[in-house]
């Protein structure tokens, strides 16, 4: 049986476009706010959405991310209550979901039972940005047991024998982080993410997905004709906040989503 | 005993490499390097060279007569690492991976710092090697390490506060992780204790070993055997590893420990992992973390901003499961009780990080014999700290 995951990008790749991967922090403001999000950017053109775990330490985040993680704490959140939050998402959606979260909050739940738990509530992915394939022993083995697929990174400092490594690892997509350094900085070179990209697909068996530095539509387009996925995060993120005490925060960030969506015309060269 | 770490950097389960794939190579190149740069007899007289001339090594191994009269039990010595040029071992591991940087040849480095000892160590060796050189350092510790900040601008490195979490050493951490993600071709992260991904932990208790080494030769020179047991605070953890490291396989010597008590392990505010904690990762590495059971981390207590931490080095963390050393925690007022004792009885304002170990001396040492040996590592001196005990006590300067 195939994942939510690949039938998605399959479907994409049938009509040459390149998926939208929606980040949010779950619990920033409220679950419940989190829950009508998810909806809302499905209904807006997002393919995938991609739900971070706050932490308290999030060392791969810049500021913009870091503050969705405080607010999402101080409103109690936590992986136990995300996941009925899932379950209760799943029966009005079959969007992908891709949990992103820091291994300290998946080692404190126990591998094991997490990877039984987010499969049983509808999760279809994980990324954990502080675990590169290197470390992920203890949770590849339950992950696969269990059907969860885990998501690998790689970067421009990337090695050629650790994109193997990586590539050849990373189930569902490669996350290609398209600059040196933290979320929400801004896209440099294009053409250099390009042919990273390209170097990608050849060791890789899953498709790509660009993600760090998206910003605008035009960031949007231009990822879009160079992967198969283009991941959103801090730009999003940066209009929930803008937006939180305001009763059309949700409308407000699904429409950026769907400019985001518009500017991403199908016309991506077939990969492969 | 069994070398550790193994080749992926684990101390039995403890360590690792918890990074993202962005620093993934910059460790795997560190890595080879500083396994040349350990074999490499130039580069080893280099760092002898800097830590003689530069440093001031070796430190004296001080016989502490009148504290050990005072307690009435075992014979102390200290291990005089506030003698070290910029008056804490942190200098040592500086000198060494300055040194790494210039043989890889980038023009920067960054580093974090708690109590400041780190962050000045640093600055000093980045002026005296012409690198360029930022600091991070939460807000909290800034306003209680002024000091510091000034002397590390004085000797020419950017300070940067970091207003995150804690705003202490923590936050610092992953504040100069974050710089070391984006500027990770130009600038070499000079960490400054044993903590961190592999190679870090491994690397750092190497160029701190120098400590033990020497100790272990002094005690011999002045006592004809090995002390029966030796003591440090616990941070990170590189004095006491630094320490520790050249008596592991001298069974019979017993090794402690001291965390940071803060106001007591029961009232939650504290630093005391191993008692108040358990196992997670945290900022590249599997060990002791003070956590809520959804893995966030908790915020930590301390009197010393050095050792006001909520992880400690992951080699710790594996002696106390191997049973090889003891930890244990001194309070606030534990540590500043000794901080007096120690100026009054010798003439020494120790670090209060040092305090900790002091106070741990002072319930252990009458408990041992007269004709016993305690060698406690007196990891830094008390003058950043003076400042805060004044305010500590109403005083205005």
């Amino acid at each position: 049986m195939t994942s939510r995951i690949d039938r998605t990008f399959a479907r994409l790749r049938e009509r040459r476009e390149a998926a939208l991967i929606a980040y949010v922090m779950a619990g920033d403001p409220t679950l419940a706010e989190t829950e009508q999000l998810v909806l809302e950017l499905e209904g807006a053109g997002a393919d995938i959405i991609e739900l971070g775990v706050p932490f308290s330490d999030p060392i791969a985040d810049g500021p913009v991310i870091q503050q969705a993680a405080e607010r999402a704490l101080r409103s109690g959140t936590s992986l136990r209550k995300i996941l009925p939050m899932v379950k209760q998402l799943r029966t009005k959606t079959q969007i992908p979901l891709v949990l992103m979260a820091y291994y300290n909050s998946i080692h404190a739940f126990g591998p094991e039972r997490f990877c039984r738990e987010a499969v049983a509530a509808g999760i279809d992915g994980l990324i954990v940005p502080d675990m590169p394939p290197d470390e992920a022993g203890p949770l590849q083995g339950p992950a696969a047991a269990s059907g969860l697929q885990l998501i690998f990174l790689l970067a421009p400092t990337s090695t050629a024998e650790r994109r193997a490594y990586v590539a050849r690892q990373s189930k569902g997509f490669v996350y290609y982080v398209s600059l040196t350094g933290i979320t929400g900085a801004k896209l440099s070179n294009v053409a250099d993410v390009g042919k990273n990209v390209e170097k990608i697909r050849k060791v890789a068996r899953t498709p790509v997905a660009v993600g760090f530095g998206v910003a605008t539509p035009d960031d949007a387009a231009k990822v879009s004709a160079i992967a198969d996925g283009v991941i959103v995060g801090s730009a999003i993120v940066k209009r929930i906040a803008a937006h939180q005490q305001q009763a059309g925060m949700v409308g407000q960030v699904a429409g950026f989503v769907r400019s985001l969506k518009a500017a991403m015309a199908p016309q991506h060269p077939s990969a492969g | 005993m069994t070398q550790v770490p193994d080749k992926r950097g684990r101390f039995g389960s403890y360590g690792g490499r918890y990074v993202p794939e962005t620093l993934m190579p910059a460790l795997l190149e560190l890595e080879q390097e500083y396994a040349k740069a350990r074999k490499d007899r130039r580069f080893q007289a280099e760092l002898a060279y800097y830590l003689k001339q530069y440093v001031g090594r070796p430190t004296q191994l001080y016989f502490a007569e009148r504290l050990t009269k005072r307690l009435g039990g075992a014979r102390i010595y200290l291990k005089r690492e506030d003698l070290c040029h910029t008056g804490a071992h942190k200098i040592n591991n500086a000198i060494g991976q300055g040194l790494l940087a210039k043989r890889m040849k980038k023009p920067r480095i960054i580093a974090e710092t708690g109590a400041g000892q780190h962050g000045v160590a640093t600055a000093t060796v980045a002026a005296m090697f012409g690198l360029q050189c930022e600091i991070y350092m939460g807000t909290e510790d800034m306003q209680r390490q002024a000091l510091n900040v000034f002397r590390m601008r004085l000797l020419g490195s950017t300070v940067t506060g970091v207003d995150a979490g804690s705003r202490t050493l923590k936050d610092a951490i992953s504040e100069a992780m974050r710089d070391w993600t984006t500027n990770i071709r130009t600038t070499h992260y000079i960490l400054g204790s044993v903590l961190g991904a592999h190679p870090y932990p491994m690397m750092i208790r190497d160029f701190q070993s120098v400590i033990g080494k020497e100790a272990r030769k002094q005690i011999l020179a002045a006592e004809g055997r090995l002390p029966d047991c030796l003591v440090a605070c616990v941070g990170g953890g590189s004095n006491a590893m630094g320490l520790f490291h050249a008596f592991l396989n001298d069974k019979k010597v017993k090794m402690v420990g001291v965390e940071a008590g803060g106001l007591g392990v029961a009232s939650g505010k504290h630093a005391a992992r191993f008692s108040g904690g358990k196992p997670g990762v945290l900022q590249g590495t599997m060990t002791y973390l003070l956590q809520d059971e959804d893995g966030q981390i908790n915020l930590t207590h301390s009197v010393s901003a050095g050792l006001d931490y909520a992880a400690v080095g992951p080699e710790h963390s594996y002696l106390r499961e191997t049973g090889r050393a003891t930890y244990t925690s001194a309070t606030d007022d534990e540590a500043m009780a000794a901080f007096d004792l120690l100026a009054r009885e010798e003439g020494i304002v120790p670090a209060l990080e040092s305090a900790h170990a002091i106070a741990h001396t002072v319930k252990l040492a009458p408990t041992m014999k007269k004709t016993q040996i305690l060698l406690v590592n007196l990891s830094g001196r008390g003058d950043k700290d003076v400042q805060q005990v004044a305010r500590m006590r109403g005083i205005t300067l």
